[in-house]
C-alpha cells in the first residue's frame, strides 16, 4: 500500500469490506423466509406455454454453508491480511511465505549438494553423479549464455576448450562463478583515429598468423607497444588477472574478421559475468564448478573456432 | 419434474414460511429380493477391487499408484506421465458416454447400483441395522428418551462407521503414497500433515455423505442426478408402478379393489422417501428397493409379482418399447470408438518421450569449415528398465552429431542430453533448415521417436 499517500484508502477498503459481509448476512436473514406463496407454489416463470418451474424448498443445512462462509471470511479478515493495512494476526505475508518455503527447500535439498562439498574438484570430475548435478546446475543457471554444451556464442566464452580468460584452475573458475567478471577493453577509436585503427588490428592479425598487409602490421606494432600491452602483454599473449584474451591463439571472443576487430578496437567491449554467490550457495557452486571444470578435460573438448 | 401436491398444501397455510426445509430422517425398510442381490453383488465387486487393489504388486512397486510428488502414474504394466494426461481426458469421455448410454437404456442404472454414495450407504445402512435393528425399532430408539442402551447403541453404530470410514480414507491415501509404508505410519502414529489430511478428510466424507447426508447428496448436490433426466425418454426402463393394475388401492379382498393392497412397503423401503406411486420423480434413484419390497408382498399374496417394476413409458401406454433406438446406437457407436481408439493407442504406444529444445543463445556457431547448432534433448525412458539410446539426425547433407550420441537412462526417469549437430559451412544455404532427430533405443529396434527442430545457418 506505499502508493497510497494517505490512509484514506485502507480505511475505505476496510469499512467496504465490512459492510459488504455484514449485509450479505442481513441480506441472507432477509430472504430465508417469504410471503405466504400463492395457490400453485411456482417461481411464476412459464416457458413454452405451459412449462412452470416449482419453487421447493432448499434443505435448512444448505443455508448453514451460506452462513459459515461469513463467519470463515471474518476469522480469515482476523488472521489473515485483508481489512486495510490491518497485517492480520497471524502475520502472513507473501514474502514471509516464499522465506519459508526457500528454508524448507534448502533444508530438504540442501544435503544433496552439501555430500560433496569437502570433496576436491579434481576428485569430483570422475564421480557421476555430482557431474549430473552440476549439468542441472548448468542448464539452470548459465546455459543460456554459455550454450547447452557450454561452448558458448560470440561475446559468450567457450568453456569447454582449454582457453581461459580469468584462469582455468578450480579455484579461478570458482572465484568467476560466485563473484562474477568485468572484462572492459577501453574504446581506442578516438584516440587513435581510423587508420591508426585499422593498423592495429592488421597487427592482431599477424599475431595469430591470419591473413594481413604487413606494412599495416608494421604500423600498428608502434601503437600496440605503447597503447595494448598494458594488458595484452608484450607478446600479445592476454593476462588472466584482468581478463585480457590471449591475441596469438585462435579463440576470438568477439571475432577475427577485420571489420569486427576495428569495431572491437574503436569502440571497446565490456562483457560481463554476473556474480551467481547471491543465487546460489556455496555447495551448489562447488558442484557447478567441478561441472565446468570437466568440460574441457572429458576427452571431448570442442575445438578452438573463429 | 413435480413436487408432491401435499407439500404444497402444507406450505400455502402459514403467512410467513421458511424457504428452507427441515431434514424428514429416513429409516429404509431392509427388503430382499433380486434387485437387492445385484445392488450386495456390486458392492462387493466394486469394493473388493478399491480397498484390495493398493495392496496388490507389480514389477516389485505397487500396482496401481498414483506418485503426485514424482508425477508418475502407475497401473499395473503401463507408467503413464503428466504428458499423457490425454488418457484421463479419455478415460472421462468414456465414463460420461457409458452413462448416457446405461441411462438411456436402463435409467439410473449408476445411481442405484454403483454409485459411491449408494455403495457405503448400503453398508452404512447394513451396519445400523445389525447395531439398531431394522426400520421400526430405529425409529422407536430415536423416539426414546437417553438412557444408557440408546446411547451404547448410537455409540456402537458411530464407532464402527467412524473406523470403516477412517479405513476407506486411508485406502483412498494409499492410492497416491505407497500404501505399504502408509500403513507401518499407520501403527506408529506418525503421517505426514498432508496425508493425515487427507485421510481424515476422505474419512470424514465417508461418514458424513453415507452415515448423515445420504439421500440428501443425491437430491441437492448431485449434479449427475439432475441431468440424467435429460438422457430419459419414452423406452428407457423406469421404475413404475402399474397403475392399471394396482389401482384403485385396497384391502386384499375388499370389492373392486386392485392389486395394491397399500402396505406401504414401497414408500418404507425408499432410501430417499418418495412414493413410487406418484410415478416418475426426480428424487429416484432407480435402486428397486420398492421392486424387492412390492414382490415380497404380492408373492405372500400369491399375486403376480411385477406390480412395481422396471417397464418403460411406452410399455405402459401399451405401445411397443424400442431398445434399438437412434440415441442407443449413437451412444454406442460413439462409445465403441473412442474405447477401440484407446485400446489400440495404449496398445501402440511407445515408451519413450523427446523434446527438442534448441539453444536460443547461440544461434549458430562457426568452427572450422563447419556450421555447429546446440540443442537440449530431453529424453524420457518411460520404461522400467534402464535403457541405452543412441541419438541420431538427419535432413541435410552430411549432417552429424559431434560428440557423445549414446546416452543411457535411468527406468522411468528423464535425461536432459546437450547435443552437437554440425554441417559442411559450403554444403548448406544460410537460413534455417527443417532437420529431424531420431532417438532409438538400443537392443529394442521398435521402440523410436522422431522429433523434428530446426537447423540455423548464418
Amino acid at each position: 500500500m506505499s502508493q497510497f499517500t494517505s490512509g484514506f484508502w485502507d480505511i475505505y477498503i476496510g469499512v467496504l469490506t465490512v459492510v459488504s459481509v455484514v449485509a450479505c448476512a442481513l441480506f441472507l436473514k432477509s430472504q430465508s423466509v417469504r410471503k405466504a406463496p400463492g395457490p400453485a407454489d411456482t417461481t411464476g416463470h412459464t416457458w413454452d406455454g405451459d412449462l412452470a418451474e416449482y419453487n421447493n424448498p432448499l434443505p435448512r443445512w444448505w443455508s448453514w454453508l451460506f452462513y459459515i462462509t461469513i463467519v470463515f471470511s471474518l476469522g480469515y479478515l482476523i488472521l489473515y491480511p485483508g481489512l486495510g493495512s490491518w497485517s492480520g494476526t497471524l502475520g502472513w505475508s507473501q514474502v514471509g511465505q516464499l522465506k519459508q518455503e526457500q528454508e524448507l527447500a534448502l533444508k530438504r535439498y540442501g544435503p544433496l549438494y552439501e555430500k560433496f562439498a569437502a570433496t576436491e574438484i579434481e576428485a569430483l570430475v570422475k564421480n557421476a553423479d555430482a557431474l549430473g548435478i552440476g549439468q542441472k546446475l548448468f542448464l539452470n543457471n548459465c546455459a543460456q549464455c554459455h550454450a547447452s554444451d557450454g561452448g558458448g556464442a560470440r561475446g559468450f566464452p567457450n568453456l569447454a576448450d582449454m582457453d581461459w580468460l580469468w584462469g582455468g584452475t578450480p579455484e579461478a573458475i570458482k572465484t568467476t562463478i560466485a563473484e562474477g567478471r568485468t572484462g572492459m577493453m577501453p574504446a581506442w577509436g578516438q584516440a587513435l583515429g581510423e587508420q591508426r585503427v585499422k593498423d592495429v588490428a592488421h597487427y592482431v592479425r599477424s599475431l595469430s598468423g591470419l591473413t594481413h598487409d604487413s606494412i599495416r602490421a608494421a604500423r600498428g606494432k608502434e601503437d600496440f607497444d605503447k597503447t595494448c600491452i598494458a594488458c595484452h602483454g608484450q607478446q600479445g599473449k592476454g593476462n588472466t588477472a584482468m581478463g585480457a584474451p590471449d591475441l596469438t591463439d585462435k579463440v576470438w571472443l568477439h571475432g577475427s574478421a577485420e571489420d569486427r576487430l576495428i569495431d572491437t578496437i574503436s569502440r571497446g567491449r565490456v562483457d560481463l559475468m554476473p556474480a551467481h554467490k547471491e543465487k546460489l550457495s556455496g555447495a551448489q557452486i562447488h558442484l557447478l564448478t567441478a561441472y565446468v571444470y570437466s568440460l574441457s578435460r572429458s576427452g571431448v573438448a570442442i575445438p578452438h573456432r573463429k | 419434474m413435480n413436487a408432491p401436491l401435499s407439500k404444497l398444501a402444507a406450505a400455502a397455510a402459514p403467512e410467513e414460511t421458511s424457504l428452507y426445509e427441515v431434514r424428514r430422517k429416513i429409516y429404509p425398510r431392509a427388503v430382499h429380493g433380486w434387485f437387492a442381490g445385484w445392488r450386495w453383488a456390486l458392492v462387493w465387486i466394486t469394493q473388493i477391487i478399491y480397498y484390495g487393489g493398493p495392496w496388490l504388486t507389480w514389477n516389485d512397486r505397487q500396482a496401481v499408484l498414483f506418485d503426485i510428488v514424482h508425477r508418475k502414474f502407475f497401473i499395473f504394466g503401463l507408467v503413464f506421465w503428466p504428458q499423457d494426461i490425454v488418457y484421463l481426458a479419455v478415460l472421462l469421455i468414456i465414463s460420461a458416454l457409458a452413462l448416457f448410454l446405461f441411462t438411456a437404456v436402463a435409467g439410473r442404472l449408476w445411481c442405484g447400483f454403483t454409485c459411491p454414495q449408494t455403495v457405503y450407504t448400503e453398508i452404512f445402512m447394513w451396519v445400523e441395522r445389525i447395531v439398531e435393528g431394522d426400520r421400526n425399532a430405529r425409529i422407536r430408539l430415536d423416539k426414546e428418551r437417553f438412557s444408557k442402551k440408546k446411547i451404547v447403541r448410537k455409540g456402537a453404530k458411530h464407532a464402527v462407521w467412524i473406523l470403516l470410514s477412517l479405513w476407506t480414507g486411508f485406502t483412498f491415501v494409499g492410492y497416491f503414497t505407497p500404501i505399504k509404508e502408509l500403513w507401518s505410519e499407520a501403527l506408529t502414529f506418525s503421517f505426514g500433515p498432508w496425508e493425515a489430511f487427507w485421510v481424515l478428510f476422505y474419512g470424514f466424507a465417508t461418514y458424513g455423505n453415507a452415515g448423515w447426508m445420504r439421500e440428501q447428496v443425491c437430491k441437492y448436490m448431485c449434479p449427475y442426478a439432475r441431468f440424467q433426466s435429460a438422457m430419459f425418454d419414452k423406452d428407457t426402463l423406469i421404475i413404475t408402478y402399474d397403475r392399471g393394475r394396482g389401482e384403485p388401492r385396497g384391502k386384499a379382498g375388499s370389492k373392486g379393489a386392485g392389486d395394491c393392497v397399500d402396505c406401504g412397503i414401497c414408500v418404507q423401503a425408499c432410501p430417499t422417501g418418495i412414493d413410487i406411486r406418484d410415478g416418475l420423480q426426480y428424487e429416484c434413484i432407480g435402486c428397486a428397493a420398492c421392486i424387492d419390497g412390492c414382490d415380497q408382498v404380492m408373492s405372500r399374496l400369491a399375486r403376480p409379482r411385477g406390480l412395481i417394476r422396471y417397464s418403460t413409458t411406452h410399455a405402459m401406454e401399451g405401445k411397443k418399447t424400442r431398445v434399438l433406438r437412434p440415441r442407443v446406437l449413437v451412444y454406442s457407436a460413439i462409445l465403441l470408438a473412442i474405447a477401440a481408439a484407446v485400446t489400440a493407442s495404449l496398445y501402440l504406444r511407445v515408451p519413450l518421450k523427446v523434446d527438442v529444445i534448441r539453444d536460443r543463445a547461440a544461434l549458430a556457431r562457426e568452427v572450422g569449415d563447419e556450421i555447429e547448432n546446440v540443442y537440449r534433448l530431453q529424453i524420457m525412458n518411460t520404461t522400467e528398465q534402464q535403457r541405452l539410446y543412441e541419438i541420431g539426425v538427419r535432413g541435410l547433407k552430411d549432417i552429424e552429431i559431434k560428440g557423445d550420441s549414446r546416452v543411457t537412462v535411468e527406468p522411468a526417469s528423464s535425461r536432459m542430453v546437450p547435443v552437437r549437430v554440425r554441417v559442411e559451412r559450403d554444403e548448406v544455404a544460410p537460413g534455417t533448415h527443417r532437420i529431424e532427430f531420431e532417438v532409438r533405443a538400443v537392443g529394442a529396434e521398435a521402440i523410436a521417436v522422431r522429433e523434428s527442430s530446426v537447423f540455423m545457418v548464418r
